[in-house]
């Protein structure tokens, strides 16, 4: 794998990722998803559809989730937090309790982008409602479908 | 349960394991079993021979291919079937477990490597996990094999303490002699048990003395599932790694013309540009950099015999094929009755589309060739036929091969081609560093291996009664195997899958012919959740419902009266109609539709209840399930199974169908090939019929259910009988009747 340091004439560019401070030498314009996963070894973080579509790569950006496929680094204002710390959050961690609790996974591909999704749904508004959770929740797709378990594990968590 | 490894990656030196697993075979009557036609490789009954754990490298008991137990006592499940979700490695953990006398709190399961001998399957006859087979298949083996290691670690206490095996006890790992109450554990006598003789035979435990088999169970690969440690085939990160992004030839049996690859080459971070006939790879540092190099390519394609193919000509081939058909089943001279029913005669055609897989994990193989081997990091369906055909690519002996195979991001079915897997070889046999080939979502879509396309037609004559009293179904198809199997499928030969769910029906109907027409085409096939039976329960529960409202009769109450020989389709039948509130009052545009069939050893009853709206879209308000799976080897994983599957095919009936243009795919990724989303999914009741039957499969049962129950409730709503799929909601509007 690709080391953080490069002989490649590309910028450096400083991110906060985990409460961590990295410089990466990549282009500019690489999607977040792959500096996670290509460059950083972050491979919890999960490539889906790269248009967005399918929220398999969400992250928090300063809390809020976002579509790191289509992130480029060189519009990162903020840190970042991934599916590898978000269990050091008081919301992350009430989520994948009620996941386990609820069993909620199949194949689990979804998982790390429903979690992130769903800490950051509860980290705001502790007790969704359906319209809440349907709203937080139908751009990550599960194609083993496990919402109903999705839905109760927001519920209890 | 303490770790989840990834597959393979502390598995046994490969001819040391093969003696053990081998013998462990005879153990469970594998050997016994016909190996996979095109791939055929005798068991080799030579290597049968004592137990020799030293030249296994594990310092402990290894009895055969499935138990681990080592002196310090570590207790290693192997689980021979795929996880991809559905559970199994849990399953079948269960199903070692109960016999060996093991908690799965005190185990650690990994997943089978590569290993024809050892992990054969008895229904599929190969080393793969698909059609729903896995715990039919391997409910008897498995306990069979957790029975015996624990008879040789029980004997192996007993010859210590000099007393009789009788005398011995045995729970959780630890063995007893009741009459001292002196104790010893597993890891304890791990190393006399080796020396102890493999039990002919064993006997197994009857229902009712199950600890584990039966209770809801922890799934065993969830932590790491919820922290993002767990491993897929694309989280593959090896020393000297390079990773790959491809274009593909964008029609069907095209090649690669010409490439101008300078201002690729040109760009920083960019490796290599490989060639094989019809792809290109680009290697990169990582996959970002391989990407952008692709996008520089200059190509030409020479679009190949299949430039002008359409969805309508596809279609038209199917709808005119005119071989002989091959009959699925016959009962009673159908053809006469039909014949003489005059205007009790009903007819229908019904047709289904090509479907995509679109597992969320998008195709990806890490390979790396080297002079004298060769290491494959993926997750399959069928890991030996996966090093077989990369061998054969390479020109390497098979044993030369390491599959490591993973965690699978969503198989249903996709993974059961190698077609991915051979792509990877031809790049990977020509650069010498481990290459990870990644697919776009386009390309898993675009380059999927499909469901097949079916026409069908079914005729039924009606009793005085109302009732089905002859009954003949043809289906139009290509065939899977012609795109799977190495020899072509022999002209005349039925494919069972083909008539799957329609040469046996639930139903009691004097006179029936199921039969097959097979039309090959350019499209390469795959199966797909549910197979024969997804496509041929939609046409024969459709159009029973209306046989039963041209009958004037409620559909529940029409297929209770062909059930009189199946009292489980009735239970089942009885209990989701009673649970859902069949007959009961509803809003306008509201109504019921029922699905019954029994597929996989299993028996299902599915209501979706809905609501159709004037512009013609589908609100899902509830859906109830009724199922007997005989034995419920898991609870929560059934009830996992059956919401899933559920889903997985009201998404298909609601949105899914592949088509072509130009002979290129039209749909690209998720915003036109939709999916089902959590907004749209509606409340679910499934009940699980107490069952001391064998188990029954249910990875694809609620897959099967899903399509039919829509189109009835749809219809009961609306007045509109949807004969193809996906559901035309313009059909829905314009002839909507009215609330």
């Amino acid at each position: 794998m690709q080391s953080a340091k490069s002989s490649q004439p590309w910028p450096v560019t400083r991110l906060v990722i985990n409460g961590k401070t990295v410089d990466v030498t990549v282009p500019a314009d690489m999607p977040l998803l792959w500096v996670l996963r290509d460059v950083l070894a972050l491979t919890g973080t999960k490539f889906g559809c790269g248009i967005g579509q399918c929220g398999a790569c969400t992250v928090h950006l300063d809390g809020n989730p976002v579509r790191s496929c289509v992130l480029p680094i060189s519009a990162i204002k903020g840190e970042i937090t991934t599916i590898e710390a978000i269990g050091e959050t008081t919301a992350g961690k009430r989520v994948q309790a009620a996941w386990l609790a609820l069993e909620v996974v199949q194949c689990g591909y979804c998982q790390s982008g429903q979690i992130m999704s769903a800490a950051a749904l509860i980290a705001r508004n502790p007790h969704p409602r359906d319209q809440d959770i349907d709203a937080a929740m139908s751009g990550n797709l599960c194609r083993c479908c496990t919402y109903p378990r999705i839905r109760a594990a927001i519920k209890v968590a | 349960m303490k770790t989840y490894w990834a597959i393979g990656e502390n598995a046994l030196p490969d001819s040391a394991r093969r003696r053990f697993l081998t013998a462990g075979a005879l153990v469970v009557g594998f050997a016994f079993v016909r190996p996979l036609r095109a791939f055929e490789r005798e068991p080799d009954l030579a290597a049968v021979g004592a137990l020799d754990a030293a030249a296994t490298g594990f310092d402990g008991f290894v009895p055969d291919g499935f138990i681990r137990i080592s002196v310090d006592g570590r207790i290693v499940l192997v689980v021979p079937s795929v996880e991809m979700g559905q559970g199994i490695a849990t399953g079948e953990a269960m199903m070692i477990a109960e016999e060996l006398e093991v908690g799965l709190d005190q185990v650690e399961v990994e997943l089978a490597p590569a290993d024809q001998h050892a992990y054969t399957q008895s229904l599929l006859k190969a080393q793969a996990t698909g059609g729903s087979t896995s715990v039919r298949a391997f409910f008897i083996p498995l306990r069979q094999a957790g029975a015996a290691a624990r008879t040789m670690l029980i004997g192996a206490a007993a010859e210590r303490w000099r007393v009789s095996p009788a005398e011995c006890t045995v729970a959780r790992g630890v063995i007893t002699h009741q009459r001292t109450g002196r104790t010893l554990t597993y890891g304890a006598v791990a190393s006399a048990a080796r020396r102890q003789a493999v039990p002919g035979e064993v006997s197994l435990k009857p229902a009712s003395q199950f600890k584990l088999i039966g209770k809801p169970a922890k799934r065993v690969d969830t932590a790491a599932k919820v922290n993002g440690t767990a491993r897929f085939g694309i989280d593959t990160i090896v020393e000297g790694m390079r990773v790959a992004a491809i274009a593909m030839c964008p029609t069907i049996g095209g090649r690669l013309l010409s490439l101008d690859e300078r201002a690729s080459r040109a760009l920083p971070g960019v490796v290599d540009i490989l060639r094989i006939d019809d792809a290109i790879a680009v290697v990169g540092e990582n996959y970002w950099t391989a990407k952008r190099g692709l996008d520089l390519l200059k190509i030409e394609w020479d679009a190949g015999p299949h430039a002008t193919l359409t969805s309508a000509t596809l279609a038209e081939s199917l709808r005119s094929a005119d071989a002989t058909p091959i009959n699925g089943s016959l009962t009673g001279d159908p053809d006469r009755v039909i014949e003489e029913a005059g205007q009790r005669r009903i007819e229908a055609t019904y047709d289904l589309p090509y479907l995509a897989h679109a597992a969320l994990e998008p195709i990806n193989t890490t390979i790396h060739v080297r002079p004298d081997g060769c290491d494959i990091w993926v997750g399959t369906q069928v890991p030996e036929i996966a090093r077989i055909v990369a061998a054969e690519i390479i020109g390497l002996p098979p044993d030369k091969v390491i599959v490591r195979n993973h965690l699978i991001g969503g198989g249903f079915g996709r993974r059961l081609a190698v077609d991915t897997i051979q792509q990877a070889a031809r790049f990977g046999m020509q650069v010498g560093y481990p290459l990870k080939i990644i697919w776009t979502r386009e390309q898993d879509i675009q380059h999927d291996r499909f469901r097949p396309a079916y026409h069908d037609t079914i005729a039924a004559a009606l009793d005085s009664d109302g009732l089905p009293m002859a009954w003949i179904h043809r289906t139009r198809s290509g065939t899977v195997r012609s795109y799977y199997d190495r020899k072509p499928w022999p002209q005349g030969q039925l494919d069972g899958d083909a008539v799957a769910g329609a040469k046996d029906l639930p139903y009691a109907i004097p006179a029936l012919r199921s039969e097959w027409v097979r039309q090959d085409g350019p499209v390469a096939l795959n199966w797909w959740r549910g197979v024969g039976e997804t496509h041929n329960v939609f046409v024969v529960e459709s159009f029973l419902d209306e046989l039963a409202h041209i009958a004037g009769q409620d559909p529940v109450a029409y297929r209770r009266a062909l059930l009189g020989n199946n009292p489980r389709s009735l239970a089942v039948l009885n209990k989701a109609a009673q649970a859902s509130g069949w007959g009961k009052p509803l809003p306008p545009r509201c109504a019921r539709g029922i699905s019954l069939h029994d597929s996989f050893g299993t028996h299902a009853a599915l209501v979706m209840e809905v609501e159709v709206d004037t512009q013609g879209e589908i609100r899902l308000r509830r859906a109830t399930v009724a199922v007997d799976c005989g034995i419920a080897v898991n609870p929560n994983s059934v009830l996992a199974q059956i919401e899933g599957g559920v889903l997985f095919g009201l998404s298909a009936a609601l949105y899914n169908g592949i088509t072509f243009e130009g002979g290129r795919v039209q749909q690209s990724n998720f915003h036109d090939y939709r999916q089902i989303r959590i907004n749209e999914v509606p409340p679910f009741d499934v009940f699980v019929m107490p069952s001391d039957e064998k188990p029954g499969g249910l990875g694809e049962v609620g897959t099967v259910s899903a399509a039919p129950a829509l189109a009835n409730a749809i219809y009961a709503a609306t007045g509109v009988r949807l004969r193809a799929l996906p559901i035309d909601r313009n059909e829905l509007g314009e002839k909507g009747k009215q609330s």
